[in-house]
């Protein structure tokens, strides 16, 4: 094989590469998902009417999206309606990390919940937080949008 | 070429010349060493008090089974059967005839000997060299007849000592996390087990989550993280007494221990505001120490064996890497560089490899690189496993590995496997029940 045969190799597998990673940047709403994150309304559950339980992250991710940060607000409303309800903040990963490390992410993510909470005037001292990391999943399922379910944070009433 | 042919006579001279038997764990072993182990002679009055009291036909012989499996199992050698044995067992442990064991091509043969003395079991045990015809070991020792298969360990880390030059790896236990239930409700206990599966005890009834335990290098202590009372906390664990008590007095989530190398410290990871830092407590006098401090997730931190060093797990670049520096968080560097990420590095009982688990690709890798990084070394590839453990020797690694579901979501499993430093001899460790998150203890006896 001469040189330039090698270049020329060398470049189409560098093209192939560019290709392979545009698609994979690319947010592909499937329906249940915006890029890996879950957007569907299975396994969701409510605090009241019109006011889901969960937040979802995308992978190896602790911030919010919009759609989170409009769940976390309705939460807020509701809370600051409901001032005696305490709540528990309920963090977990997918199952592709190593454990101890999820428990981190887990907490990373029920923290984030938690700030969104305080700007919207809710007091730290009724949210507390409790990591699962991946211990808790709800979708037994070994497939991104059984994954994608399962990082979340859930708000749980404590009292 | 040439260089390939010096190699080859370098390894085979010593044995040639010095008709010396030595077994090579530095490299992938195709060649497992043909042993005989013939069972241990018994009279007929031990047998029969051996039975009264253990309930067993031949305590020789199941002792001999015993150091079979464990030779089999290190993959280093190649128990012979026992049909082709010539010669008795009595007979062979006062003068074995070489020729007959020579005949069946066995290059080491063990004999021993089995007795009832005083409610106790007395064991001798020989090892012999068959091509040289002498006698390379010889041991003999007294213990309660309860410790039966603690015999059987003992002779084959002696075996294994004086073939290899290192120490063995079988007279110890592995304490890990019993799952049971369903994948989304998993119910976790601790258990704890000899290292070849046998005497398995389970530690904790499952009322809670219990995650990550790992033995005390120096005693028979564990620290786990237990979920009691909702609140997820390190604990320490006297497994003779079954005494628990909570490691420090911390206002949020405690995890990921591990001893240091002299048992005195517990090294973990406390999370608040969603970072998590690494830090210390002094057993003896409870002090709490800072090792780091930064935004970024710190966890997973292992000591050096001299305990001048920690590696750790950090995704202060972006992603998680493993990360050392010295045991007073001084010093910070990283050392994973290759593709992928990189967790719960563990540093050798040797100091000359951190072990740890990549996923990259979709894939999950238990591997090992140098402490500075360098001599990256993939072992085994995975749908997902991690969390490796060294044995006391530094020779194997026990991690988990879980199973992928099928599309109904069923099917999940999770199981404790071993694997040579080499990347050879990978093995099932059978559990009772689906297993994860293994700790393997240093040797009971020394």
């Amino acid at each position: 094989m001469n040189l330039s045969k090698i270049l020329k190799n060398g470049f189409m597998v560098l093209a192939a590469c560019l290709v392979l990673t545009a698609c994979a940047v690319q947010k592909k709403s499937t329906g249940q998902m915006q890029g890996d994150v879950y957007t569907g309304k299975d396994s969701v559950e409510y605090l009241a009417s019109g006011v889901p339980d969960r937040v979802f992250f995308a992978t190896n991710e602790t911030v919010l999206t919009t759609a989170s940060r409009d769940t976390l607000r309705k939460q807020a409303a509701w809370l600051r309606k409901n001032s005696k309800v305490n709540v528990v903040l309920e963090g977990h990963a997918d199952e592709r990390g190593t454990r101890e490390y999820n428990l981190a992410l887990g907490e990373r993510r029920a923290n984030s919940a938690k700030d969104y909470l305080m700007t919207y005037g809710i007091s730290s001292s009724r949210i507390s937080v409790l990591s699962y990391g991946k211990e808790r999943p709800v979708d037994s399922g070994s497939n991104p949008l059984a994954w994608s379910k399962n990082r979340r944070s859930v708000t749980v009433k404590a009292n | 070429m040439i260089l390939r042919y010096l190699t080859i006579l370098l390894i085979l001279l010593p044995i040639k010349v010095f008709a010396v038997i030595e077994v090579d764990i530095t490299r992938g072993n195709l060649n497992p060493l043909p042993i005989a182990v013939s069972p241990l002679s018994i009279d007929e009055e031990s047998r029969k008090s051996f039975k009264k009291v253990l309930n067993k036909e031949n305590i020789g012989s199941e002792i001999s089974i015993v150091v079979e499996n464990n030779l089999k199992q290190s993959g280093l050698f190649n128990p012979l059967n026992k049909d082709a044995f010539l010669q008795n067992p009595d007979i062979a442990n006062l003068k074995p005839r070489f020729e007959d064991w020579n005949l069946i091509k066995a290059q080491v043969l063990i004999t021993g000997k089995v007795s009832f003395v005083d409610e106790n079991l007395r064991v001798e045990f020989r090892l012999w060299d068959v091509l040289a015809g002498k006698e390379m070991k010889a041991l003999a020792f007294t213990t309660v007849p309860s410790n039966w298969r603690r015999v059987g360990h003992i002779i084959t880390d002696k075996v294994y000592e004086t073939l290899t030059g290192e120490k063995g790896y079988f007279d110890t236990r592995i304490i890990y996390v019993a799952e049971e239930g369903p994948k989304t409700k998993r119910i976790k206990k601790l258990a704890i087990m000899d290292q070849d599966g046998f005497n398995n005890k389970f530690l904790t009834l499952g009322n809670e989550l219990v995650l990550t335990p790992r033995f005390n290098p120096t005693n028979q202590m564990v620290t786990y993280l237990s979920y009691f009372r909702n609140l997820p906390r390190v604990y320490l664990l006297d497994i003779e007494t079954g005494l628990q008590e909570v490691v420090g007095d911390f206002p949020g989530m405690t995890f990921a221990p591990r001893f240091s190398p002299d048992g005195k410290k517990i090294i973990m990871s406390f999370a608040e505001g969603g970072n998590s830092d690494i830090y210390t407590m002094d057993l003896e006098n409870r002090i709490v120490e800072r090792i780091t401090n930064h935004p970024s997730i710190d966890t997973s931190p292992s000591y050096s064996p001299d305990g001048k060093y920690i590696c750790f797990n950090s995704d202060r670049s972006g992603y998680q890497q493993i990360y050392i520096m010295k045991s007073n968080g001084k010093n910070v560097k990283r050392i994973s560089f290759g593709n992928g990420l990189y967790g719960t590095p563990v540093w050798s009982p040797r100091g000359d490899l951190i072990a740890f688990t990549k996923l990259h690709k979709g894939k999950f890798y238990i591997g090992v690189m140098r402490t500075d990084g360098t001599g990256e070394r993939l072992l085994t590839e995975n749908y997902y496993q991690e969390a490796p453990s060294w044995s006391p020797n530094g020779r194997v690694l026990i991690f988990y590995r879980e199973t992928k579901t099928d599309s109904k979501g069923e099917g999940f499993s999770a199981k404790l496997w071993s694997i040579d430093l080499t990347g050879y001899n990978e093995r099932l460790v059978e559990t009772e029940t689906d297993a994860s998150d293994p700790s393997w203890s240093s040797l009971l006896s020394n």
